[in-house]
């Protein structure tokens, strides 16, 4: 049996956070009552006539810079002709021979360091209806449409079939959807369909270079429904391999519910869709200096972040990834280190408790109480030796709850660690005494006995005691 | 070369029904036209750009303003059977 090697590549839609829709001034925005968010245009009523929306060619340049991708400097839109009621007009405006930008990547991480995954193309189209249907899909002899969503303007990502496995194919996607949050240009929510994504996959015997039949997959609406879908096909397919099948080129769609990808409906080929230039929308020139423009107003991007966060704070690479994984927290970091001298310290409680308590309230860190001065605050009253680690996690949970500061919060509380010699020696003498047993074990050899004594006088002391001094006097005193 | 093979591909794409003769006729009228840009293509066009669009214009734009909205009556008025606030169709799988 021969070994097999995944073949994917991935289309990515993403909705842009224009007011207006690509090619009219309807609004965009989600959740309207059924049709109405619309106008004659978005309609496709006869005699109405598209103009583009200058903002969707500023954003989409802006993914494009951001994702490292050569700017056309002339482009145009086609239509694409097929029938589906998902688009009154039978065509959707879309963007063929000459998308607004080619040739870009972005970078993965993989066990074997960072891979640059291809970007073919990026292009500008409107996005189509929703069918609604009653009951199951199957059951309904009929189908209901909402136009609300026709006309909104997306991007299309298409990269290389450069991804080796859905492992691989979550990280692209995720990077993705990083560097578009940090561009702004779209809120990114998959379970609202901003981000949306379809997958094409074939295998092919390890040591081969052409590539096997494909088959696309639809309606990948999770990083966790990509992640299975692929995991599913690759099996669906080298299964039928082996059993001596062959793979028909097709459209599959996930079910999530089965776990399993279903046959939708052959391909059509790219021809079927008779493109051809629409002609209401006359060609975009790209003005040099205004791309330049757009590309002096993008953020500094994830990859640059976390390098810098590396040389200039010191921090391992593990941290630096995610720290700027989002914009938010990342700025969050640095209004952090500002303030505070200690960036391993800072990156520690944000990776740690903080993302921990913000996952567990389901609170974006923008929402979030604990200023960056309160923070480091709280980490000056751990370097100062004021409060225990330990300690410092119970004022960290308060802060996070009310909001108040660090020392505020010791101080009510009575939480400042007991550093002082004279208190503690009389807690440990004590601890001796009633743990006749782990006294003898620690004499005996046994360095774990030690611990235990340790957890009994913080426990004494309600975990004010200095741990270190708590270790030190125990010592002296066995 | 058009075919009625190719007559009929284009038909079912574009949902049309077409009886015998009828396909007959557009196998004969599309290969004429087809012919027709035979004859163009022997124009030298060496340096000539292809034309993406008839009219000596680029870059028409409008801005990122929300307007007004047909009603939902409105926008439903003509629909051949609508269901409460949605156009309904042959579901189409």
């Amino acid at each position: 049996m021969p070994q097999y090697e995944t073949v994917i590549g991935l289309e990515v839609h993403v909705e842009l956070k224009t007011r207006a829709k690509i090619f009219c001034d309807s609004t965009t925005e989600f959740g309207g009552a059924p049709n109405t968010h619309v106008c004659p245009v978005c309609l496709g009523l006869p005699g109405v006539l598209p103009v583009v929306n200058k903002k969707v060619v500023e954003y989409a340049i802006r993914a494009a810079l951001a994702l490292n991708c050569k700017i056309a400097r002339f482009s145009k839109f086609d239509r694409k002709n097929y029938y589906y009621p998902d688009m009154p007009k039978n065509y959707q405006i879309s963007q063929h021979d000459l998308p607004i930008a080619k040739h870009g990547y972005l970078k993965i991480d993989t066990e074997n360091g960072a891979k640059k995954i291809g970007i073919t193309r990026l292009h500008m189209e409107e996005d189509s209806g929703k069918l609604v249907h009653q009951g199951t899909i199957t059951a309904s002899p009929f189908s209901l449409v909402d136009y609300n969503r026709a006309g909104v303007p997306l991007i299309e990502v298409v990269s290389e079939p450069d991804l080796r496995s859905p492992e691989e194919a979550r990280q692209y996607m995720e990077k993705l959807r990083a560097i578009i949050l940090y561009t702004g240009i779209s809120d990114c929510k998959m379970e609202e369909g901003s981000l949306r994504c379809d997958a094409n996959i074939s295998v092919r015997p390890v040591g081969t270079d052409g590539f096997g039949t494909k088959a696309e997959i639809k309606n990948l609406n999770s990083f966790k429904a990509l992640q299975r879908s692929l995991n599913f096909e690759i099996e669906r397919q080298i299964k039928t391999l082996e059993a001596g099948g062959r793979i028909i080129q097709e459209t599959r769609t996930w079910d999530e519910g089965k776990g399993e990808t279903l046959s939708l409906r052959s391909k059509e080929h790219a021809h079927d869709y008779r493109y051809l230039p629409d002609p209401d929308l006359v060609p975009l020139l790209i003005d040099r200096q205004w791309v330049e423009d757009i590309c002096g107003s993008l953020p500094e991007l994830p990859d640059h972040r976390r390098e810098r966060y590396i040389k200039e704070y010191g921090l391992p690479d593990y941290d630096a990834a995610i720290l700027t994984n989002t914009k938010e927290l990342a700025d969050y970091f640095e209004d952090c280190v500002k303030v505070c001298p200690n960036p391993k310290a800072v990156s520690n409680w944000i990776m740690g408790d903080f993302t921990r308590l913000l996952n567990l309230h389901g609170l974006e860190i923008t929402e979030c109480k604990i200023t960056p001065q309160n923070l480091a605050s709280l980490l000056g009253l751990i370097e100062q030796g004021t409060i225990s680690g330990k300690i410092a996690k119970t004022v960290f949970a308060e802060m996070f709850a009310g909001g108040t500061d660090a020392e505020t919060i010791v101080k009510e509380k009575g939480l400042v660690q007991i550093s002082d010699k004279g208190a503690v020696i009389a807690i440990v003498e004590e601890v001796l005494v009633t743990n006749p047993g782990p006294v003898a074990d620690f004499r005996a050899g046994r360095e774990r006995a030690l611990g235990f004594l340790v957890g009994r006088v913080m426990k004494a002391t309600q975990g004010k005691a200095n741990p270190e001094l708590v270790n030190k006097l125990l010592r002296e005193k066995l | 070369m058009i075919t009625k093979k190719d007559i009929e591909h284009v038909a079912l794409l574009s949902r049309l029904e077409l009886t015998g003769p009828e396909k007959d006729m557009y196998t004969r009228q599309l290969n004429d036209i087809l012919n027709h840009f035979q004859f163009l293509a022997r124009l030298d066009t060496e340096n000539v750009q292809p034309t993406a669009h008839v009219l000596p214009l680029q870059n028409v734009f409008r801005e990122d303003w929300v307007g007004r909205h047909i009603s939902r009556e409105d926008a439903l008025a003509n629909c051949p059977d609508r269901e409460e606030n949605y156009f309904k169709v042959p579901k189409i799988v």
